[in-house]
């Protein structure tokens, strides 16, 4: 058993995360302004980083309540299950 | 509040750090062994680093009222070079019994390689034999997702392994319910870019409770904080969480793991505490 703690109101998250929410969106587009505004943008643009990049985005304007779950998995190397595992000794 | 910091690397950091954890409530902390920034050359260069974690380190964390552990283990880093691995793994029980050991560790995975998972379970090998709590580094970044699922592979295919003696380290919202889903303990660390911000550590406790789960702050040669865990404290008092829940994160639940040790000895200011 996990005992709960109990999660902030939505509209206190609001309140207080807003500001922070807004900068880092502005950072993330700032990023993509300055890929924009240098050379060699083609090769930026076959990178499959910015493709998760822009994967992510599309994540962030869903309703999963667990967004940061599915872009940490997003930008994770897939398993495989049948990995051979090293057996134990003694 | 008093607090534990269980994953930081003082070797790393400089005695004013000591000083500024002590000023913010630290009684405790735990070192594990981890890589040096370079690739070790000789097992001789690895005692000279366990004595450094048994001698030097408690030492140093004493003037300021902190007691200091450790945990022992070649690191998952220096793992390709398997014949060296193999010579420290055979020289650690010269320090398991040193007052301050709790266990092996921070052993685990980096790039997921055979050759680590190999020395993964020797050291499992080496738990399993000398009874040993366990303390498990999950790899970074891209690496984490893949990493967790194979060292959660090779923990349940070995009977001996009892997973309340075992914290799965570096946790974050994709690979914390594969260690307390399976029994085991977790760490949360508290970096500023690559692993838990302070923020969204408090959004995990907030999705799986307060049982079997610890924050860090890993502070070591890299960018780190050494006070990220009262950093947490504040994050958590912010959102109005009740001080008991923050208590049991940041001083009961390491106090919990780490009392499995028998080296375990409980810092001064609890010793008037009922076990």
């Amino acid at each position: 058993m996990h005992p709960k703690i109990q999660a902030v109101s939505a509209p206190k998250v609001l309140e207080q995360n807003f500001l922070e929410a807004r900068c880092k969106l502005l950072d993330i587009a700032a990023i993509l302004d300055r890929m924009s505004r240098g050379d060699s943008m083609d090769v930026v643009r076959k990178d499959a980083r910015t493709a998760r990049i822009l994967e992510a985005l599309k994540i962030l304007q869903g309703d999963s309540p667990s967004k940061a779950e599915q872009i940490q998995k997003l930008f994770s190397l897939p398993y495989d299950t049948n990995w051979e595992i090293p057996a134990p000794r003694y | 509040m008093q607090y534990i910091d269980p994953h930081i690397h003082m070797i790393s950091r400089v005695t004013d750090d000591y000083h500024r954890m002590a000023q913010c409530g630290c009684v405790a902390v735990s070192e594990p062994a981890f890589w040096a920034g370079f690739d070790r050359g000789s097992v001789e260069g690895f005692r000279d680093y366990f004595r450094h974690l048994v001698e030097v380190e408690p030492k140093r964390a004493a003037q300021f009222g902190i007691k200091h552990f450790s945990w022992l283990c070649i690191n998952a880093k220096e793992a390709e070079n398997v014949s060296l691995s193999r010579d420290v793994i055979a020289m650690i029980p010269e320090f398991l019994q040193r007052p301050n050991v709790l266990g092996i560790g921070e052993i685990g995975l980096n790039k997921n390689t055979r050759n680590e998972a190999i020395i993964f379970q020797e050291h499992m090998d080496l738990a399993a034999k000398t009874n040993e709590l366990i303390l498990i580094h999950t790899p970074h970044l891209e690496d984490k997702y893949k990493g967790t699922r194979m060292i959660v592979d090779m923990l349940k295919n070995d009977s001996r392994v009892k997973p309340h003696r075992v914290c799965v380290d570096h946790v974050e919202e994709h690979t914390v319910r594969l260690a307390l889903d399976n029994g085991f303990w977790c760490g949360m660390t508290l970096y500023p870019t690559t692993k838990c911000t302070p923020a969204r550590a408090v959004d995990i406790i907030e999705m799986v409770g307060t049982d079997r789960i610890m924050a860090n702050s890993a502070g070591d040669w890299g960018k780190s904080d050494p006070l990220a865990v009262p950093e947490l404290v504040l994050e958590m008092r912010r959102r109005g969480h009740p001080e008991s829940a923050i208590r049991k994160v940041v001083f009961e639940n390491p106090i919990e793991f780490f009392r499995q040790s028998s080296r375990w000895q409980e810092p001064f200011s609890l010793l008037n505490l009922s076990k």
